[in-house]
């Protein structure tokens, strides 16, 4: 008799999988947030599975905040055409032209919480009921907080303090006209499950995940890509170096890691042996303690 | 080690500050090298602006600015840590504030429970409420975690005298794997290494446990249950005819060329594949997501489920729950709500208040005429359409319901179905 045991990444896929298609039912218009990052590529393909041999019955939503790596633009639309699933994009450029954000000034000047507003609009647009993430409860101190099925009011504001309480794997997505839902179906998964499961599955990455030659700028202990987006300060200079990237947002928020490590096998061992947070480079976490939870509230991912 | 080929294990903790727990956590996140430097580092830095003279691990997991404010924990919080033989989700929950309905949530999805005691107190009334949510919710197993023994001098009398004290109680509650260690979470005695102090200890470490207890009998796997979650229509050329039933494995092991039963419409088929993503499943068990096909075409939909012709719930639209109340707005008979049970979702009402328990000594409390927040509670549900269920200590899926306000659609009770 064989044992009837599931090993952890079949069970973290399989309740990623039961939420994906709770996502499905009980919502009218779902989107699946998809930043170009690898947990957003994951959560792509399992929403795959999911339907398989169906079609992903909902669109992707980028906000592209005109800050992004051009390997990830390329990507994305490598992957939408792929699946045949809709893509739409909301713009952040258009969000400052229109004038409904006002860019940052500065040299640390980014359009990261500008994103609010421009996820904010297309939700309003396409009318979306309920918007899934990559985010992961490991991640980030306010995001061990998440629920699954986490609740926006109608001005799309997290109230952590007053979080529907989640029980068994009954998920309850029913709202009042106007809120939203965000949802996190890899919210149990931790780095480590991440690439394991990309390495176990197959999955394809952008190459900005693998060790690649680059001219970046360290600024604060951060290594920063340089790109037209950055504007360098005083004392700062351009330097050639042999890096990879752990998590991916926009080009000069993103922090790098100095790395050799250029196939799956080798990042997993640099995973194992690292001793900080993947977000640990990122410039907009470190703008406060709670600068997470902050943001959350007025309607982060 | 092969990181991918290990189990997963949910545990609970349950216990205040002062019993040490986040001493615990931070020692088991700590010595299995789950703590990272940075985190460290802002932790170190945290507690010295708040003037601390050591480093305060519980801001690891209190993670909300009003936690970090108040220095308490409002909310379910979980922490994840590895090591080369499972991998473990801790849902940490607060000992303040809505401390039932907080232990009840972490509780639901946990295999094993962690009761923390203060050597130096023995059994407090909160070590009742511990011991009572965990066999309430059917937690298999639980660990007692005799804790601070460096304070009483590593001392068996004292630890033994804890041990039967904690038996006599839980005797009345039926947690069928109940293991006691003594330990020291700030020194780390038995907690992953092997105490130097407690040599009249024969027993194993808490990390070793953790590692090894026997997890894989914790579903049901006796009796078949296949809640539908949507139906799979491809609509394409080559998928014409394809209708696929989408959810996940709630109970027994299901294989192709099985006779099934199909619940409400009571319709026989027999399965012609189970499969995910195109791969074919031969045997397909709890808790397992997958696409199940039929021999003959069935109308099956959301809500509906698939069983074993000759072993079907309980089908009925009145339920008697063991109910824990999660809403500040308390609730009278005569309440109309929505439940949600696996994935079927109905009207219904609460026809009768029987019993409130008082969980310190588990005493019934008759004649009750409202449910206030965090209450424990027997009710009685009529639902506008049939259910199809199992006694909660049968199946934890197929026997709990979530009970929705109408008009907020807030989640206000958590059932478990008697």
């Amino acid at each position: 008799m064989s044992n009837y045991v599931i090993n952890h990444l079949k069970e973290l896929e399989s309740e990623a999988i039961f939420v994906i298609r709770e996502i499905a039912a009980q919502f009218e218009n779902p989107v699946l947030l998809f930043s170009g990052g690898k947990d957003s590529i994951l959560l792509t393909h399992l929403a795959k599975k999911a339907f398989f041999p169906a079609k992903i019955p909902f669109p992707l939503v980028h906000i592209d905040t005109g800050h992004n790596f051009p390997e990830t633009i390329a990507f994305r639309d490598q992957l939408v055409e792929k699946l045949g699933v809709k893509l739409i994009v909301g713009s952040v450029q258009e969000s400052i032209d229109k004038g409904r954000a006002k860019e940052e000034t500065g040299a640390d000047a980014s359009r990261n919480s500008l994103q609010i507003v421009s996820l904010l609009d297309a939700i309003e647009e396409y009318k979306v009921d309920a918007a899934m993430g990559g985010a992961r409860r490991d991640e980030e101190k306010a995001r061990a907080k998440e629920r699954f099925f986490s609740h926006r009011d109608e001005f799309g504001q997290w109230d952590p303090k007053n979080q529907r309480p989640e029980l068994w794997n009954l998920f309850n997505g029913r709202k009042n006209y106007g809120e939203h839902f965000r949802v996190f179906p890899i919210s149990n998964w931790t780095e480590m499950d991440v690439w394991e499961y990309i390495k176990l599955e197959n999955i394809d990455l952008p190459s900005l995940y693998f060790s690649h030659q680059r001219d970046c700028v360290v600024r604060d202990g951060v290594i920063l890509a340089n790109s037209e987006f950055i504007k360098l300060k005083e004392n700062e200079e351009v330097v050639n170096m042999t890096i990879r990237y752990r998590t991916c947002g926009d080009m000069p928020i993103t922090g790098a890691v100095e790395s050799e490590a250029d196939n799956l096998d080798k990042i997993i061992e640099e995973i194992a042996t690292t001793r900080t947070t993947e977000r640990g480079g990122r410039a907009d976490d470190k703008r406060a303690e709670t600068a997470m939870e902050d943001r959350k509230k007025q309607g982060y991912f | 080690m092969d990181y991918q080929d290990i189990e997963l294990l949910r545990f609970t903790t349950a216990g205040s500050v002062d019993d040490g727990k986040s001493t615990l956590i931070g020692r088991l996140l700590y010595d299995s090298k789950s703590i990272f430097q940075d985190q460290l580092d802002a932790v170190e830095e945290s507690s010295k602006s708040k003037g601390f003279d050591y480093v305060d691990l519980s801001l690891l997991t209190d993670g909300l600015k009003s936690e970090r404010e108040q220095g308490i924990t409002i909310d379910v919080a979980y922490r994840y840590f590895a090591t080369p033989k499972r991998k473990f989700i801790i849902a940490d929950t607060p000992g303040h504030i809505q401390y039932t309905r907080n232990m009840v949530t972490g509780a639901s999805t946990a295999n094993l429970a962690i009761i923390l005691i203060d050597a130096r107190k023995g059994m407090l009334e909160q070590t009742h409420r511990h011991a009572f949510i965990a066999s309430l919710l059917r937690i298999p197993h639980a660990i007692v975690c005799i804790n601070k023994m460096d304070l009483v001098d590593y001392s068996e009398e004292t630890y033994n005298t804890i041990v039967s004290d904690f038996k006599s109680f839980s005797s009345k509650l039926g947690i069928k794997d109940i293991q006691f260690i003594p330990i020291s979470a700030l020194n780390g005695d038995n907690v992953v290494n092997r105490s130097e102090n407690m040599d009249w200890y024969q027993g194993s470490t808490l990390m070793y446990h953790l590692e090894t207890v026997h997890i894989s009998s914790d579903h049901n796997l006796v009796d078949c249950r296949f809640p539908i979650q949507s139906v799979i229509r491809p609509h394409t050329l080559e998928n014409q005819d394809y209708r696929g039933f989408a959810g996940r494995i709630d109970g027994g092991v299901f294989k192709p060329g099985d006779k099934v039963k199909s619940l409400p419409s009571g319709f026989v088929s027999t399965i012609k594949t189970i499969e995910l993503n195109g791969e074919q499943i031969s045997e397909a068990f709890a808790p397992m997501s997958v696409t199940m096909t039929l021999e003959d075409e069935i109308d099956n939909s959301r809500g509906d489920m698939i069983v074993r012709e000759n072993n079907v719930p309980e089908i009925s639209q009145d339920l008697e729950v063991l109910v824990t109340w999660m809403s500040t707005k308390p609730i009278q008979a005569r309440t109309k709500v929505v439940i949600k049970h696996t994935t079927n979702e109905s009207i219904g009402m609460v026809k009768e208040l029987k019993y409130k328990i008082d969980i310190n000594t588990l005493h019934r409390i008759e004649g009750i005429d409202r449910l206030e927040m965090n209450d424990i509670a027997r009710m009685s549900i009529r639902t506008a359409k049939p259910v199809f269920y199992d006694a909660y200590k049968k199946n934890r899926q197929t026997g709990s319901i979530i009970i929705i306000d109408e008009q907020t659609n807030e989640t206000i009770g958590a059932g478990m179905i008697i």
